[in-house]
């Protein structure tokens, strides 16, 4: 056995020896660390079970599927003008667009009468009217009943597909399907229920109904153009950037857009907005992190603290030790094992009781189960490891330099 | 007969700079010490005992002269090796027993045994052999408040044995304990003189000097007197005759 292993084995019988002598104070020694590296996993298990769920619902779509939606620069929001997808430019991206499939348009309808009512119960839900292939850039799927086709779209068919928190909003009783439900003074006859997608940051993503595209615009008349958005699928990934290109030439002469200004339409891919989303997360985690890692910082400044005063304290035993023949190195390695074993304790309850505290705030919240990932547990150790060994330098050297003889006479 | 030498002090030096004045706390110390002898250093407080006793220890280096343990310098030696001469060779025994106070009996004893690498079976078997030795065997889980004066010096003692040392040396060894414990610990002194041991015991008390063998006086860190004692009632290894 090599001579340092062997004090390594000895010095941490040592430290646990010394730290649960004195449990309560090692305890509140620690209590900066324990809070840090709780708030960490807390912090990083949401975001991460967050991160880890959005992932999912991106994989859904799938990485082929563009989407195309207007956008008003600021500058032109300010003088008051809109951009918007019209139906012509729905028209021309199926038909003149090669290499494309499933062009789906889904337009939404807002204002006083965009209500859902059955039998004196009104809901705000989100309406939606959109085309038979919405069910599968979406993956939004009937669990019951079935989706609309191609013929209740051409026919104007006033047919429905509802989520499923609508139900117990508009209190409806027995088998919603077949049963009719009023979309702003219209009957809708409701035909499918959509599958449980759950709750995003809160939101509930089961609160809407689905319509036909052309029943809809029916329903919002001919007052105003209603601004569309169009959701496609590339036949061929390779061809994306090439296909990005044709939309965009296409829009772009559409709105008959001079050279020079810019797009007033924005056209994301699932990826895209993957990247887009992860970025928001990684920064969030990185700020939240740094936060969290000034407090680590003052965990360890507590440490060092209670560190140098437990070395005064223990001045003659340190004595005692050196004059049994411990050298400054075995004085120094005992006291560092001391910090590091404190912290890594202190990371370990922490890791525990920050993943408790996750769990319970996503499930408080209804966001998505907070998850751990390995990097942030190795992290978290390493890290507490870190300031025990940097925090625990100073107090350890201080020891390891006492002279022998002045520390048998320290009273 | 010839007599080993374990010690020998030349000339010996502890300069100390005091409040930017200097004095010598040891001077022109000569002094061998053989194997078996049971010596009593005194002198009055500020005589510069504690110093001779420090620099025995290996706690301190003299600033001047020679020391030999075992016919090794160790006024020349590193940090590091003056540690593990004190570990090997030194078993310290103070007046304020100087117990772990955390830790029981048998890993007080232990303790010295961690610093020479040895294995946790091995340094228990020979902590309670040694804590046998000084009639402890039945207070081994006890820690330093659970025990008598009397007995945490045998405790000290055991760990200071457990390390099977060249040299023992106690300071005031019997200083805080009353008259009753006194007479055991110093049987018991007697008791590993007997069986070989090499004691130097520093003292102001004159009994515990009178049973010593060899008492050596030190005055103004000088050393005045060297001498046998004859009125002790146990045969001197060191041949009286000789120094008479």
């Amino acid at each position: 056995m090599s001579s340092l292993k062997f004090k390594l084995i000895e010095g941490t019988r040592s430290a646990a020896h010394s730290i649960f002598a004195h449990g309560f104070r090692s305890f509140l020694t620690t209590l900066g660390i324990i809070i840090g590296v709780a708030s960490v996993i807390a912090v990083v298990s949401v975001v991460q079970g967050f991160s880890v769920n959005i992932s999912q619902q991106f994989d859904v779509m799938g990485t082929n599927v563009i989407n195309v939606e207007s956008y008003t620069p600021r500058k032109e929001r300010l003088q008051g003008g809109r951009a918007k997808l019209t139906y012509d430019d729905y028209l021309d991206l199926k038909f003149k667009v090669s290499g494309i499939s499933n062009v789906t348009p889904t337009v939404r309808m807002w204002g006083s009468n965009a209500v859902i009512t059955y039998k004196g119960q009104s809901s705000s839900s989100m309406i939606v009217g959109t085309a038979s292939t919405y069910q599968k850039l979406n993956a939004v799927y009937p669990e019951r009943g079935r989706f609309f086709n191609l013929s209740d779209d051409k026919s104007r068919r006033r047919v429905a597909v509802l989520g499923l928190s609508i139900i117990p909003k508009l209190n409806i009783k027995g088998d919603p399907i077949g049963q009719h439900v009023s979309v702003s003074g219209e009957w809708f006859k409701v035909i499918g229920i959509a599958e449980k997608r759950g709750k995003l940051f809160g939101f509930d993503q089961d609160d809407f109904i689905l319509l036909p595209f052309s029943t809809t615009r029916a329903l919002l008349g001919g007052a105003e153009q209603p601004d569309i958005q169009v959701s496609l699928q590339v036949d061929d990934p390779l061809q994306l950037e090439q296909i990005k290109q044709q939309i965009r030439n296409l829009l772009r002469s559409n709105h008959k857009l001079s050279k020079g200004s810019d797009d007033d339409f924005e056209i994301a891919t699932a990826d895209q907005m993957l990247d887009t989303f992860e970025a928001i997360v990684g920064s969030t985690t990185l700020v939240l992190g740094g936060i969290v890692g000034i407090s680590l910082l003052v965990g360890g400044i507590g440490i060092m603290n209670i560190m140098l005063v437990s070395v005064t304290e223990r001045t003659r035993e340190i004595g005692i030790q050196k004059a049994l023949g411990a050298t400054r190195f075995d004085i120094l390695l005992q006291f560092l094992i001391e910090a590091v074993f404190l912290c890594l304790l202190g990371g370990l309850i922490g890791l525990i009781l920050g993943f408790a505290a996750g769990s319970l705030i996503s499930s408080l919240t209804g966001l998505p189960a907070a998850t751990v990932p390995g990097w942030a547990v190795v992290l978290s150790f390493c890290f507490s490891a870190g300031i025990g060994l940097v925090f625990g330098i100073v107090p350890a050297a201080k020891a390891a330099n006492l002279d022998p003889i002045d520390a048998l006479r320290y009273e | 007969m010839a007599k080993q030498t374990i010690i020998e002090l030349r000339d010996i030096a502890k300069h100390y700079m005091m409040g930017g004045e200097g004095f010598y706390a040891l001077s022109g110390i000569d002094l061998d010490i053989y194997l078996n002898d049971y010596i009593a250093i005194v002198g009055s407080s500020g005589s510069g005992k504690s110093t001779l006793m420090n620099l025995l220890g290996c706690l301190d280096y003299p600033t001047a002269g020679e020391y030999k343990l075992k016919g090794t310098d160790v006024a020349t030696l590193d940090e590091a090796s003056l540690a593990g001469i004190r570990n090997r060779e030194i078993g310290f025994i103070f007046q304020n027993f100087n117990l772990l106070p955390r830790a029981t009996a048998l890993q007080n004893v232990m303790q010295p045994l961690i610093y020479r690498g040895m294995a946790l079976t091995e340094r228990k078997q020979r902590a309670q052999d040694a804590l046998a030795m000084v009639g402890l065997q039945d207070r081994m889980n006890h820690v330093p408040n659970q025990l008598s004066g009397g007995q945490r010096q045998r405790v000290a003692i055991a760990r200071a044995l457990v390390t099977e040392p060249a040299i023992l040396l106690a300071d005031e060894p019997t200083g805080n304990l009353d008259s009753a414990t006194t007479v055991e610990i110093m049987a018991l002194f007697d008791q590993l003189h007997r069986d070989g041991q090499t004691l130097i015991v520093v003292t102001h008390e004159q009994e515990i000097a009178d049973r010593c063998h060899r008492v050596i006086t030190l005055k103004d860190g000088h050393l005045i007197s060297d001498q046998l004692n004859q009125v002790v009632g146990h045969s001197s290894p060191l041949g009286v005759s000789a120094h008479v």
